[in-house]
């Protein structure tokens, strides 16, 4: 495979995004397959936000390990990046308002500074003053030519883009995108000189698309009529997709004043008669619990996802985490049927989403996607064959006309298969009470006056039975890559992806290894899973939280436990390498080391400067020193003023606890 | 509601009788509300009774039409959910004053706020009936209950002059004890185009003995004897804040405002349990279009 991953830093509000996208839709539109991964936070503007875009000519999985090209919109991220750049990259830069210091970065790595002002003269003599923001266009073209990317897309992205504005704005952009083309054009060579593309992708179409949005396309293709949100870092996204087109697809869409009330309004909605949808992130799915048993207990089809973020609490809200399995598993008082799924890629996500609305009303049941927020916010190019656009809507047994000949309509009818027959309110002759008490097959209530512990027992039976059918409707786990591996991985929801992808690594490392990945958790399949895992030699979770969630699920509903777990949570996602590592750590029986690196000493003390106003200074040296009077070793960084270069001052960082033991201005 | 012909009040007996205790001002509002659907000619098929929890929110199990007997406080959103699902049905929302104005108050003002085209009936008896008595918000001041036992110190909450404040265009207050203006007022407030609240007085005869039949018999006037009128806001909102020796019953504030449904552009097309469903594959590829 052929590939090249562009990295663009700055700060939130330079529109690092907007360039990202038209790089991105840019190399869709030529057949070549992306994925991108933006570490931003939760401010608008200010901040360092770091966006990645890897572009294969295969389908790629994950942002990956490398970095080819970098533009650094700003000196912070000149300086913090530089360094991560591949052997034989190049790092672009406005050369007119930062300065590059040619040892933070590989020697063989090109540093591209580009003088704007020279670069654009004719631009602006023809268009007038540029704005800062036109810096990233004029970047972009630089990256087109340094990827052998070439000029036309990228212009007819553009054109796409400024559409609605007016000619001038359109050309102007264009005039820039060509100077930075010609500019690097002029200083050095593309660093891959051709791209092979795939005949067959460049005939299709390949939308740059979110977990989100695919998550809202497969409602709406479902028949979703209703969908109710309170805004809520990472789910937001599928309300303003639903939002904006909500005349064009046919969804009412209400935001509502909590999340008690999205919830309750889709489960009213359910009963009304309509598809609903709701979705929310860890902290609103709280809020939510009580009423998911009540779609439980009532046997209302419902969907509502989750969108895990870094909890717990308010926890980090843009970054992402898997770590509310067990919110959503232990989801409400008491017992009742439910589906819980946890997609794994952006296609599958808009399949899960189909499927949960075909299963919530073939079962009467509320049905909980679990995503996460790399899932749900990074967008990749999918062929659009792979969205099914003819999904059949089978509302299930529904009740469309019923007269007294024959008998009383019992809502609740006890029927082998667990499922009774649903009339909707409106019908005539199958008037019923959807009760969140306990009831008989007449939705009349068992809870006070007539407590009848065999009814009782009944009705548990028949709304648990329809488990048993669910389960054969869903499509078992399997074993991905070799089946004699000597490691296998288990995975679920986005880290998917990134363990999928290390199993090449692992192979050219010796390590022969393959992946099971959970998607479905209730009902779950014990018996193919422990199946797999009762053949497996050593098996190791792969998971974005501390506690191996996913390896503890499987162990209640196996019996299996794992012989090792690789955790990352630190808020961002994990990449290939890093599961290499682990999984040679494991197998050499190394002790998990958590002492800091010096990438990570590197951010704790940019944390420090930009938390003490102390930004006129860089780290400019790291060195591990054993222990200073601090019952651990540390790791001393020094600092040196940005302009001058003169040190200024020194801070040490425990290696184990991260603390913070010393800071001495020189 | 065009050709109206009125129903048997024997049309909405419900399944099972009431388990409420002998004398309990549900029953009143019960009674009320079969007589004012049968005055309006409303098939029990057409008709959803959503409600939450206590004695009060027992009553859909009580009357013949569709009904949702939902969580505590959440009577509400549910509500809001099927009466968007499917704005054919007649949606009256049925509760405690623990319900409405306690746990669910938060979604009241917000209903209200939106005009939504649904009525709700508030069975005020200022205590928590089925939790065995404790203070409600809207317990007097001073009042011993299981959880007042020094007596009530909080300021009981208004609710009309809440609902006039909050957007509601249909304000009324009942008594289960005047069940004939009752079912007038219930019957008022299920025809008005708009959120329409009625709180009515309904006694707890088990756990409330300061707010008793009695009580309310010596203090409630009707406002339709008297010549005020129901459209000017601030008269509403001074009239709200009348209490003590003489209480107003009647309909408190009514006025035309536009509804929530009018104004989306997807409900506006007519209920959405009878819209097409999906997408077809040209819309489909458009909608991928925009993402290339
Ligand atoms: C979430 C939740 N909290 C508490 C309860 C217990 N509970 C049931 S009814 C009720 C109060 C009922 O008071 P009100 O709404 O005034 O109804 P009433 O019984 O007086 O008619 C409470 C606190 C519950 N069912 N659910
Ligand atoms: S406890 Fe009070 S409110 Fe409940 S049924 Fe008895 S009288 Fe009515
Ligand atoms: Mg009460």
């Amino acid at each position: 495979m052929q590939e090249i991953t562009v990295g663009i830093a700055g700060a939130a509000g330079d529109g690092l995004d907007k360039s990202g996208d038209t790089l991105a839709r840019s190399s869709g539109r030529m057949g070549l397959h992306v994925y991108a991964y933006n570490s931003y936070q939760s401010i608008i503007r200010g901040g360092h936000i770091w966006l990645k875009v890897r572009i294969g000519n295969e389908k790629v999985y994950n942002h990956g390990d490398n970095l080819n090209v970098l533009i650094a919109l700003n000196q912070d991220s000149l300086e913090r990046h530089s360094l991560e750049v591949n052997d034989g990259g190049v790092v672009i830069f406005n050369s007119d308002k930062f300065k590059h210091d040619s040892a933070l970065q590989k020697k063989s790595v090109f540093s591209l500074g580009l003088p704007m002002a020279q670069i654009t003269k004719d631009t602006v003599a023809k268009y007038g003053p540029l704005q800062p923001i036109m810096q990233n266009t004029i970047a972009l073209g630089a990256v087109m030519y340094l990827c052998s990317l070439g000029v036309e897309e990228a212009k007819a992205v553009l054109m796409d883009t400024f559409a609605h504005k007016d000619q001038k704005i359109v050309d102007l952009n264009i005039s820039l995108l060509n100077d930075g083309y010609a500019y690097a054009k002029s200083q050095t060579k593309p660093i891959m000189s051709q791209w092979n593309i795939n005949a067959e992708l460049k005939k299709s179409m390949l939308p740059f698309i979110t977990g989100n949005e695919a998550i809202a396309l497969g409602a709406v293709a479902s028949g979703c009529k209703f969908y109710s949100a309170y805004p809520m870092t990472p789910a937001s996204t599928i309300l303003h997709w639903m939002a904006s087109h909500a005349k064009q697809v046919g969804v009412a869409v209400k935001q509502c004043e909590d999340e008690l009330s999205v919830i309750n309004m889709a489960i009213g909605a359910g009963i009304g008669g309509v598809r609903s949808m709701c979705a929310t992130a860890g902290g609103g799915f709280a809020l939510m619990t009580e009423a998911i048993g009540m779609a439980g207990i009532m046997e209302v089809p419902v969907v509502c996802v989750e969108v895990q973020r870094g909890g717990p609490s308010t926890g980090l809200p843009t970054k992402t985490e898997q770590a509310d399995l067990f919110q959503v598993y232990g989801a409400s008082q008491g017992e009742f049927p439910k589906l819980i799924v946890a997609p794994t890629t952006v296609s599958d996500a808009y399949d899960a989403t189909v499927e949960a609305f075909h299963m919530a009303d073939k079962y009467q049941l509320p049905a909980l996607i679990i995503s996460d927020l790399l899932l749900s916010e990074h967008p990749e190019t999918v062929e659009a064959s792979k969205f099914n656009m003819d999904v059949k809507i089978d509302r299930g047994e529904l009740v469309t006309s019923w007269n007294e000949s024959m008998g009383k309509y019992k809502r609740y009818k006890f029927t082998d298969s667990g499922v009774s027959p649903r009339a909707l309110p409106g019908t005539a002759n199958t008037l019923y009470v959807s009760p969140s008490d306990d009831h008989d097959e007449e939705s009349i209530l068992i809870s006070d006056m007539y407590t009848t512990p065999a009814t009782r027992k009944k009705i548990m039976e028949k709304r648990m039975r329809k488990m048993d059918n669910l389960l054969k409707d869903l499509t078992p786990p399997k074993l991905e890559g070799p089946d004699d591996a000597d490691v296998t991985l288990l995975c679920w929801g986005s880290t998917y992806g990134v363990v999928k992808e290390s199993l090449e690594l692992l192979n050219k490392v010796g390590i022969k290894a393959n992946l099971l990945c959970i998607k479905y958790i209730v009902p779950f399949h014990v018996k193919e899973v422990m199946e797999i895992l009762n053949k497996a030699k050593k098996k190791y979770s792969v998971e974005v939280n501390f506690t191996s969630q996913m390896a503890r699920f499987v162990r209640s509903e196996t019996g299996i436990a794992m012989d090792g777990h690789i955790n990352r949570y630190d808020g961002e996602p994990i990449e290939p390498t890093f599961i290499v590592t682990k999984v040679k750590g494991l197998l050499t029986n190394k002790p998990n080391n958590t002492h800091l690196t010096e990438a990570e000493a590197m951010d704790m003390a940019y944390h420090y400067l930009r938390t003490h106003g102390l930004e006129s200074m860089r780290p400019v040296k790291f060195s591990h020193e054993s222990t200073n009077g601090h019952n651990e070793p540390t790791w001393l960084v020094e600092f040196a003023d940005k302009k001058t270069g003169d040190a200024t001052a020194k801070l040490k960082l425990g290696a184990f606890t991260g603390s913070n033991h010393e800071f001495v201005k020189l | 509601m065009s050709t109206l012909i009125e129903l048997p009040v024997e049309t909405y007996k419900g399944p099972v009788d009431p388990d409420w205790c002998p004398g309990c001002g549900d029953f009143g509002v019960l009674k009320a509300l079969q007589m004012a659907s049968g005055k309006l000619g409303i098939a029990p098929k057409d008709m959803l009774i959503v409600s939450g929890i206590g004695c009060s929110s027992n009553l859909p199990g009580f009357i013949h039409s569709y009904g949702i007997h939902s969580l505590h406080g959440r009577s509400i959103p549910v509500a809001t959910g099927a009466h968007l699902a499917n704005t054919d049905l007649h949606v009256v929302v049925t509760g405690g004053d623990g319900d409405g104005y306690g746990i669910g108050l938060g979604h009241l003002l917000h209903a209200m706020r939106r005009n939504l085209n649904m009525t709700y009936l508030v069975m005020d008896n200022q205590i928590y009936g089925l939790t065995t008595g404790q203070a409600s918000p809207t317990t007097g001041l001073g009042q011993k209950t299981k959880s007042t036992p020094i007596g009530n110190f909080e300021n009981p909450l208004n609710p009309l002059a809440l609902a006039i404040t909050s957007g509601a265009t249909f304000v009324a207050r009942g008594f289960s004890g005047e069940q004939k203006q009752l079912s007038d007022l219930i019957a008022k407030a299920i025809a008005h185009k708009g959120f329409s609240l009625v709180d009515i007085f309904s006694p707890c005869v088990t756990y409330n003995k300061v707010n008793t039949y009695p009580w309310f018999k010596e203090r409630v006037y009707k406002l339709e004897e008297t010549d005020f009128t129901t459209n000017d806001f601030h008269a509403s909102l001074t009239k709200a804040f009348e209490w003590g020796d003489k209480i107003p019953l009647g309909v408190l504030y009514e006025v035309d405002h536009p509804i929530y449904e009018d104004s989306d552009p997807v409900l506006s097309q007519g209920p959405l349990v009878k819209q097409k469903l999906g997408l077809d594959k040209k819309l489909f590829t458009e909608l991928l279009q925009e993402l290339v």
